[in-house]
């Protein structure tokens, strides 16, 4: 038995999904203007600011993602780990004091401060807006795979309720009270984090021998579920999934470590012995889908290096498309943070420029922390005997329930704000572009702050219920990956246009806009013609796709920097 | 633009693309150097990852501390 919903768990999560909505709301009467909706009157103090960061980014990505990754298959999830934090780097050097000095509101203003075009406005406004989208559907996935074992809830519930409590929060309030609950939240995230890291460690491991059996879930065509053959349930004549996640072997066959120190904790499993799984689907001719699940004993030095899994494998090979592919993901993940809109706008929250680089600096140190401690929870999970072998996305959830209830209601209740958190903060972005870069670049005379507050206000319901329709139609993939074609689009469509408006004075607004445009058109449409898609949302065979690897950075950032470089050539007025 | 801050920004930039570069290029084309335990039991990879982590922190305070504070006070 592997969820079993407590009332414990559902106090404390109601309760902390109650105090977080209760927050929004005070907090949102506090802003009244619309500088106070998009911006916080920028009187955020940069610490506050810095956690804050943290709360937006640690979404549930890093902290779904990131864990189950490494749970199910060791050392390749903390890749992501790794280029996500490089990201703040550019942030912190490259983007964080212009941004805050050549804009008000949003990217867009930064990008336009140096040409007042409404062709910038309209691109940029548009990315923010794409980007934001593509950034949600992991969000909304994520909180489709908490519901489930908290609440007893399906999937699609999940989203549901995750999209209309956002929605709601993002209307009655804005960047204040959203602001202030990603501190709450990124300083609990991190503290918790921390707990289970230490329990972890005191708990050590432990040996059990041959435990672990095949097992297979069936789902009929008429939507019945089989668990080894037996229809799903607890009753006589039923059969559950049983929990995986063992340590067959330790070294010298003892039966348990005891409590371990951060180092021992890794070299004593690379050299024990770890039971993962392979799954492997078949389709019958009755329309049912049985997909068997088998241990597969793997010596910890495997678990701990690169290369596991499938995504990942490539760089083993010898196929140099495999590798180009691997590349591509780890250059997004670098210019991927410092692009993203719901990011951005934060720097609008703070008074000036060095309060911008503080709050990135507070930012990178809870982040980089937070990270660490991912490669520490992931393992610990994969060791827990506790996970859902049909649930990656799960195990750091049921990591927190190995050890006790009220840790793992706990746990769920931070990881279900932090997604709310996270999709508030995306959704007020792309309201405010809506509000500020795309129906300012249709109107000649510029509109009161009431009307740009309504307008942002209404675009928040539509792209809430866009997100809500997306997340339940993306619910087969792991979020983490989803998470890592976000990051392509939004390094192609908008970092090329920021780096060289800063660094090169020959940049015209046609080629601003060029470049916008061009790099996202063709990521988008890269990510949409990949193999991963062509066989987990199209269901298609992943040979017949038209690209041939998945990651599109590699290839669509350059072009957005040629692009914009041709085009301002082409433009610009001779010197 | 506060450009002494910039330059610094750039100069550690450049010097992290360099440490980040390195870890992503020894994965795609000698993964199993990754293997290696130079030190006290632990592979490189968890050594180097771990590495990268810190060094940003390190970088980022030591940006903040070099940092001009007087011109952004504007």
């Amino acid at each position: 038995m592997i969820y079993d919903p407590s009332p414990i768990a559902i106090v404390i999560f109601l309760l902390f999904v109650g105090i977080t909505i209760g927050l929004s709301f005070y907090l949102g009467k506090q802003a009244k203007s619309s500088e106070g909706y998009f911006a916080a009157h920028g009187q955020i103090p940069w610490f506050v600011n810095g956690v804050a960061f943290a709360g937006d980014y640690l979404s549930a990505a890093s902290f779904l993602g990131i864990c189950g990754m490494i749970a199910f298959y060791g050392y390749d999830g903390f890749l992501y780990s790794i280029g996500y934090l490089a990201g703040w780097i550019v942030a912190l050097f490259v983007v964080a004091e212009p941004m805050k000095r050549l804009g008000k509101f949003t990217f867009a203003d930064a990008l336009n401060s140096k040409f007042n075009s409404r062709g910038i406005k309209l691109a940029a406004g548009i990315s923010t807006l794409v980007v934001s989208i593509f950034y949600l559907i992991p969000q909304m996935v994520g909180a489709g795979v908490l519901v489930k074992p908290l609440l007893g809830l399906e999937h699609w519930a999940g989203v549901v309720i995750v999209g209309v409590v956002v929605i709601v929060i993002v209307v009655t309030a804005g960047m204040m009270s959203t602001t202030w609950v990603q501190f709450l939240k990124g300083s609990l995230l991190v503290i918790f984090s921390a707990v289970l890291t230490v329990m972890i460690l005191e708990r050590g491991f432990e040996a059990k021998p041959g435990v672990d059996q095949t097992q297979t879930v069936t789902k009929k065509a008429d939507g019945e579920m089989l668990v080894n053959g037996l229809p799903l349930g607890s009753g006589d004549g039923q059969a559950m999934l049983s929990p995986v996640g063992h340590i067959s072997r330790l070294p010298g066959d003892v039966s348990s470590t005891g409590p371990l120190g951060p180092l021992d904790f890794f070299r004593t499993l690379r050299e024990s012995e770890v039971v993962l799984w392979s799954s492997e689907k078949v389709i019958d001719d009755d329309g049912s889908v049985t997909t068997t699940y088998r241990p597969k004993p793997t010596p910890g030095s495997q678990v701990l290096r690169p290369g596991e899994h499938p995504k990942f494998k490539g760089i083993r090979g010898d196929n140099f498309l495999d590798k180009l592919n691997f590349l591509s993901l780890m250059l997004a993940l670098f210019c991927g943070t410092a692009s993203l809109p719901h990011i951005l706008i934060r720097y609008y929250t703070v008074k000036n420029a060095a309060a911008a680089r503080k709050s990135t600096i507070v930012g990178i140190g809870c982040i980089g922390f937070f990270y660490v401690l991912t490669l520490y929870l992931g393992l610990g999970a994969m060791t827990s005997g506790a996970l859902d072998v049909t649930d990656s996305n799960m195990a750091a959830p049921l990591l927190a329930l190995s050890m006790s209830e009220l840790l793992f209601a706990i746990i769920s209740a931070i990881a279900f704000t932090t997604v709310l958190g996270t999709v508030s903060g995306l959704i007020l972005a792309s309201a405010g572009a809506v509000a500020h870069d795309l129906v300012g670049s249709f109107t000649s005379s510029e509109l009161s702050g009431h009307q740009q507050v309504r307008i942002a206000k209404f675009a928040s319901v539509v792209v809430g219920v866009i997100a809500i329709v997306l997340g339940i139609l993306f619910k087969e993939m792991n979020v983490s990956y989803l998470v890592g074609w976000a990051f392509s689009v939004a390094a192609s469509a908008n970092l090329p246009a920021l780096v060289m408006l800063l660094f090169w004075k020959r940049t015209t607004a046609q080629g601003i806009i060029a470049a916008i445009v061009v790099g996202m058109t063709s990521s988008l449409a890269w990510v949409l013609l990949s193999a991963d898609t062509y066989s987990k949302v199209y269901g298609l065979p992943a040979e017949d796709a038209l690209v041939p690897f998945s990651q599109p950075g590699i290839v669509t950032i350059p072009l957005g920097f040629i692009t914009l470089i041709a085009v301002s050539l082409l433009t610009g007025e001779r010197q | 633009m506060n450009s002494r801050n910039s330059r610094i920004g750039l100069i550690l930039f450049f010097l992290y693309l360099l440490f980040y570069g390195g870890f992503v290029l020894i994965n795609t084309f000698s993964p199993t150097t990754m293997e290696a335990t130079p030190i006290a039991g632990i592979n490189v990879a968890i050594l180097y990852g771990f590495g990268l982590i810190v060094f940003a922190f390190v970088l980022a305070l030591l940006y903040g501390f070099l940092c001009n504070q007087e011109g952004d006070e504007q």
